[in-house]
């Protein structure tokens, strides 16, 4: 079973996808289109379910003890290039594969309602989920690149055809596109690179990875220095896409906007922490001391974003792209986090993206639940709505309050530890890069309160919000877990922190021992 | 037993909050007097049978709940501490909060959102009791930002109003700007001791001595120095500032007496507002390490005493007076704080919190009574319809203003004695804040007796009553004349119990001079650093001198005595001056610079809001993100997409076309070639 876990888990949504459309035409014929719809959307809820209460089982059979990839299937894939099926998860991706699988039933549940070509939809949805478990999972380089362009293509047609505003999607789509696959044509460029000179003829990252430490060790470089810095050049400018890093953001509002609430929340729960994850699983480990000695440089534009994201969100009058924004900024700590290379700060920022990804998620949540009873995404339409939606303000409440860090919310743990991490790092410049955070953190909390202000408080001026109803059962469903691991996070960080302290501990100390030497 | 002293609140908040909407009034007022009411017995009974029989110098009860967070060497748990300093917090916290809890279902009876309030309130206390009980500087942090949370909740508690809201916003962020330079300051202190531990801890397997015993340990930084020690102080000072409403971070206390009385009694003036005075207490082995921070926190401590009660003087709303004396008490107490007798700071604290919370709840029975009117102009002659709010808050009146024999007074007169007799403050500077604190001594009896006067005195200045207020006294509606009623009993039992208090309150605390036995300063002792004498190189002779001079003081009380007569002259001078004042002429125009508060909020409005706003709005995002970023980007993507129809034009697809430019390029290659 373990053997295979990870194989299922993969390509369950795809099993999900291709019983949708196995449907036989005569029945299809015969049954008016509204329940064909409804059927198909408990298919997927049944499944995207199953999916999660499989992952679950990762984390019941996880050893936290070692550092090594647990349940591993190895298998040659293309025999010629030395490329192989090889599946594996350790801390580092551990949580964020969950997290996945514990999105998509959510970003399922609150578009239900979506009435255009349903069956396309979840398949869409689905084909994303099998991209973005797969590039957690994927052990080898090809691999790897393969479920990223993979998880692209599914999300651009979410935004292209489900998307918010006929006029703005399809431009929106493009952008997203665009950016995201010239960034991951780099990261191939580089990955064929590391390939060519590590001389192992193996496409395997644990492999090169060792090949290259051992080489080392041995006072050989195998990836020549002029090269390494291109290559290093070309793996970050795809991963800082993905994130997005500043000044790299420029597809970030307006996809965010246009996506349907399921793609935001799918782009900005899980794919922005590809890029976080290639970050730790490619830069750190196969260029050590190149990360060394970047990492003040990157630390510079982690802060510049993070002060860049808040100060523009202050000024939003769009929720949608308030939320935008405010994601751009708590990235930043992510990254900063990572390049800070201490263990609270590593193990701050791998905190910090399940954070974001539950917070920003359920953001996006609340987002799209106003949006889709007014139709609008305008903050001066709202107002007072927590007379009017006391369930809906109250979760909307505790998510605004664990995305401003407050203690005891998973949002906290992740900002302090990265900014002890990084403050007691001894990266140049580190202590400056701490208290520029910590100031994001008093930002953080003016964007937050401003937004929360203007939606939720004060009378109620606009006649239409008059008669909106409070959270449906459906809603609370995809909300209550969601404010449930926030509060849970924050209270008992020891949980989630113990599972994935080895890993990190191992990446950094590759990192901190090679640069040291 | 010390967590049930918190989650005891905890629980009642949950009751509150879940079923307190089905289960009615009742239910709430009982839960919420009833989980305060388990954590005061606690709390006694922890008190007086655990922590008092230990011998003094071991005072110190220490309960591990969990470990919150553990990464490398970085270790913050949820453990509580209970001492002398936090023992003396939770009494008063409990204590008082019981009787707020008490008063608040009175006051607001029939209210929509009454089991919301009392959840709030019960969060509240849980929080309020982690801050003082929690034994490392996040746990600490926990609290400090949970009554932060409350506080922003209760102030903007009355949802529509507009101000409301903008007040607790306001609260939090300023409080946040605080937090900043707490955040940095536990950094510091993390990356320097490897602990932010107020107890010994052990780390990665092996004992690292707490944040403070480290502390202890280190050289002392001269004025002027600013050593690590000195970072640390003042980054949390910051913190304090923040929330203790110091200056320059004063300016959300005010605003927040949008929220309803109970809770600027209990959290805008009796507990959360001193947790700045307690942080600097708990981390005092960290402030006397730097002579610097202890200077900075007696300066801005007096500055801001003064500061605020000369605005107080200008007031006109009742809960705007007493909050302006809320800051300006609270300069007091950082002051005593800072000429090193942090005893005398904690013991005003605690005065502070009886008579404050006092006059706050009598504030509010008065509002209550007037229909919702707080501007005393419009008030007077109430003490014929509110007898017993007059009477208790007659008490509170004389507690602040330093009359003899009463709280207020004790604690007063020993930090106006430290301050003079202190020698840890450069020569000069010490006699200047003396002269500061006895100003505001007065002034603080000045507006005090304004306030009373104008409210309990001469002649009635009722205005028509305005409509029906807000929810609950809407069946008055129709009244077109006010007619002020005295509380009910729920209301003002509190108040008789506070009064009792404030009158009695201060004999715990009385001086060796005056034939008592300072028992506060004994018993906090063990867990307070002393501040070192100024014995920088530059004042030694002075530094030694003064020293001397103290010690001499101490055995010779003449000098003591002489300055407790000059703090009753001050008391009476003070309350003589308001009354003659006040009663000639109550409406008197006061200065309107005062009454505009110095204009500090527009001042921040222009100086740091609006360039922030419009900086963030016409540059960050009009022009750097959607122009040059974003049209960068879609500037490259133009030149691809005119390149391409540039292109176009040669795919004309006729065969003869390409032909004819195979032609051209296969004769530009063959030049090439030949003439290299």
């Amino acid at each position: 079973m373990d053997l295979y876990l990870l194989t299922i888990l993969l390509f369950l949504p795809l099993l999900a996808a291709a019983s949708m459309w196995g449907h036989s035409l005569a029945w299809l014929s015969r049954v008016p289109l509204e329940r064909i719809r409804e059927h198909y959307r408990w298919i997927a809820l049944g499944f995207a379910v199953a999916e999660f209460l499989l992952s679950l089982l990762l984390l019941i059979k996880f050893d936290s003890t070692t550092t090594e990839p647990q349940f591993v299937i190895n298998i040659p894939w293309i025999e010629g290039l030395g490329a192989r099926y090889h599946l594996g998860v350790d801390g580092i991706s551990l949580w964020l594969v969950v997290l996945t699988t514990f999105l998509v039933p959510i970003a399922i549940l609150v578009t239900w309602r979506v009435n255009n070509n349903v069956r396309a939809y979840f398949t869409s949805l689905f084909l994303a989920q099998v991209g973005i478990i797969g590039v957690f999972v994927a052990l080898d380089m090809l691999l790897f690149y393969l479920f990223w362009e993979m998880s692209i293509i599914p999300m651009a047609f979410l935004i292209g055809v489900w998307g918010a505003e006929r006029e703005h999607r399809v431009h929106a789509t493009v952008k997203f596109l665009i950016f995201t696959v010239v960034g991951s044509l780099f990261m191939l460029v580089a990955i064929i690179g590391v390939y060519y000179y590590s001389g192992a003829n193996t496409f395997d990252l644990i492999d090169i990875t060792r090949v290259l430490a051992e080489a080392r060790a041995a006072g050989k470089t195998l990836i020549p220095e002029s090269w390494a810095i291109w290559f290093w050049l070309a793996f970050a400018l795809g991963f800082f896409v993905k994130i997005p890093m500043w000044p790299l953001h420029a597809w970030l509002p307006e996809t965010y906007v246009q996506a349907p609430t399921s793609g935001s929340i799918l782009m900005a729960g899980v794919m922005a922490k590809m890029g976080a994850y290639g970050l730790i699983r490619f830069n750190l480990p196969l260029f050590p001391e190149l990360s060394m000695k970047l990492a003040p440089y990157v630390m510079a534009l982690a802060v510049t974003g993070l002060i860049y994201g808040a100060l523009v969100a202050i000024v939003q009058n769009d929720l949608k792209r308030l939320v935008a924004y405010s994601s751009l900024s708590h990235l930043g700590y992510v990254v900063l986090g990572i390049f800070a290379f201490t263990s609270q700060s590593m193990q701050g920022a791998l905190f910090q993206m399940v954070n974001h990804g539950i917070s920003t998620g359920a953001l996006f949540v609340c987002v799209g639940l106003i949006t889709q009873r007014r139709q609008t995404r305008e903050i001066s339409e709202f107002g007072g709505m927590a007379t009017q939606m006391p369930g809906y303000s109250t979760a909307f409440m505790i998510i605004a309050f664990s995305s401003l860090g407050l203690p005891l919310l998973n949002g906290f743990i992740g900002e302090i530890l990265i900014l002890i991490g990084t403050f007691s790092s001894t990266v140049p410049y580190a202590k400056v890069f701490a208290v520029i955070g910590a100031a994001g953190v008093v930002l953080a909390s003016i964007y937050i309160l401003w937004k929360m202000q203007r939606v939720l408080f004060g009378a109620v001026t606009k006649e239409e919000n008059k008669e909106l109803e409070d959270l449906t059962r459906r809603e609370r469903l995809a909300l209550i877990p969601m404010v449930t691991l926030a509060i849970v996070l924050g209270v008992t960080p020891m949980v989630f922190l113990s599972a994935t302290d080895r890993s990190v501990n191992y990446v950094r100390s590759i990192v901190v021992q090679q640069s040291t030497k | 037993m010390l967590k049930w002293i918190t989650f005891a609140p905890l629980i009642g908040a949950l009751l509150c909050g879940f079923l307190g909407k089905k289960l009615g009034e009742k239910f709430v007022s009982f839960v919420a007097c009833g989980s305060v009411g388990i954590s005061m017995v606690l709390t006694f009974i922890a008190f007086f049978t655990k922590l008092l029989p230990l011998p003094e110098n071991k005072r110190q009860i220490t309960e591990h709940f969990f470990t919150w967070i553990e990464v490398g060497t970085f270790r913050a748990d949820f453990a509580y501490l209970l001492d002398p300093l936090s023992g003396l917090y939770l009494l008063f916290i409990t204590g008082v909060g019981l009787l707020i809890h008490i008063y608040a279902t009175g006051y607001m009876h029939g209210d929509e959102g009454f089991y919301r309030f009392f959840a709030y309130l019960n969060l509240f206390m849980f929080m309020m009791l982690t801050l003082v009980l929690g034994d490392n500087l996040l746990l600490l942090f926990v609290g400090w930002e949970g009554v932060g949370l409350c506080s922003y909740l209760l102030i903007g508690y009355y949802i529509e109003r507009k101000e409301a809201g903008d007040a607790a916003k306001k609260a939090f962020i300023v409080n946040r700007i605080g937090d900043f330079g707490y955040s940095i300051g536990v950094m510091v202190a993390f990356t320097t001791f490897t602990s932010i531990s107020f107890v010994d801890k052990e780390i990665g397997g092996k004992v690292i001595p707490s944040l403070l015993s480290q502390a202890g340990g280190q050289a002392v930084e001269g004025v002027g120095m600013f050593g690590v020690m000195t970072v640390i102080a003042l980054l949390l000072f910051v913190g304090a500032c923040g929330k203790s409403a110091q200056v320059p971070l004063f300016v959300w206390l005010p605003d927040a007496m949008a929220g309803p009385t109970p809770v600027s009694a209990l959290i805008h003036a009796a507990t959360m507002v001193t947790a700045g005075v307690y942080l600097t207490a708990r981390c005092s082995a960290i402030f006397t390490k730097s002579q610097t921070a202890m200077l900075m926190v007696a300066v801005i401590g007096a500055f801001t005493a003064m500061f605020a009660a000369t605005i107080g003087i200008a007031q006109n709303d009742i809960k705007k007076v007493l909050a302006y004396s809320t800051v300006s008490q609270l300069g007091y107490m950082f002051l005593a704080c800072g000429v090193g007798a942090f005893s005398a700071g904690i013991f005003h604290v605690m005065t502070h919190a009886f008579f404050k919370a006092l006059l706050f709840l009598g504030a509010g029975s008065v509002i209550h009574g007037m229909h919702e009117e707080q501007d005393i102009r419009h008030m007077g002659g109430l003490k014929k319809y509110m007898p017993w709010t007059f009477g208790t808050m007659l008490v509170g009146w004389l507690a602040i203003s330093g009359v003899p024999l009463l709280s207020g007074f004790f604690s007063k007169d020993e930090i106006l004695w430290q301050i003079w007799a202190s020698n840890s403050l450069p020569p000069g500077l010490g006699k200047t804040l003396w002269v500061l604190a006895a100003a505001t001594a007065l002034l603080t009896a000045v507006y005090m007796t304004r306030l009373m006067v104008l409210t309990f005195w001469g002649k009635e200045r009722f205005k028509v009553a305005h409509g029906d207020g807000h929810g609950h006294h809407g069946d008055k509606a129709d009244h077109h004349a006010i007619h002020p009623h005295e509380s009910p009993a729920v209301m003002w039992v509190p108040l008789v119990v506070l009064a009792i208090l404030s009158v009695v309150g201060g004999y715990v605390g009385v001086s060796a001079a005056w034939g008592g036995h300072n028992q506060i300063e004994h018993f906090l002792a063990p867990v307070l650093a002393k501040a070192a004498p100024l014995t920088d190189a530059a004042h030694g002779a002075v530094g030694a001198a003064s020293a001397a001079a103290s010690e001499a003081v101490h055995h010779d009380f003449t000098t003591e005595r002489i300055f407790t007569g000059i703090s009753v002259v001050i008391a009476f001078l003070g309350i003589f001056l308001g009354w003659q004042m006040f009663t000639a002429k109550p409406l008197r125009k006061m200065p309107r610079l005062l009454e505009n508060k110095y204009y500090v909020d527009e001042f921040y409005d222009a100086a740091i809001v609006t360039p922030i706003q419009g900086v963030s709005k016409n540059f960050l995002w009009r022009i750097l993100d959607v122009k040059i970023i974003d049209g960068a980007i879609n500037g490259i993507a133009r030149l691809f997409g005119e390149t391409g129809s540039a292109m176009r034009f040669l795919q004309t697809g006729f065969a003869r076309s390409y032909a004819a430019i195979m032609l051209v390029g296969a004769i530009i290659l063959i030049l090439y070639f030949t003439f290299r």
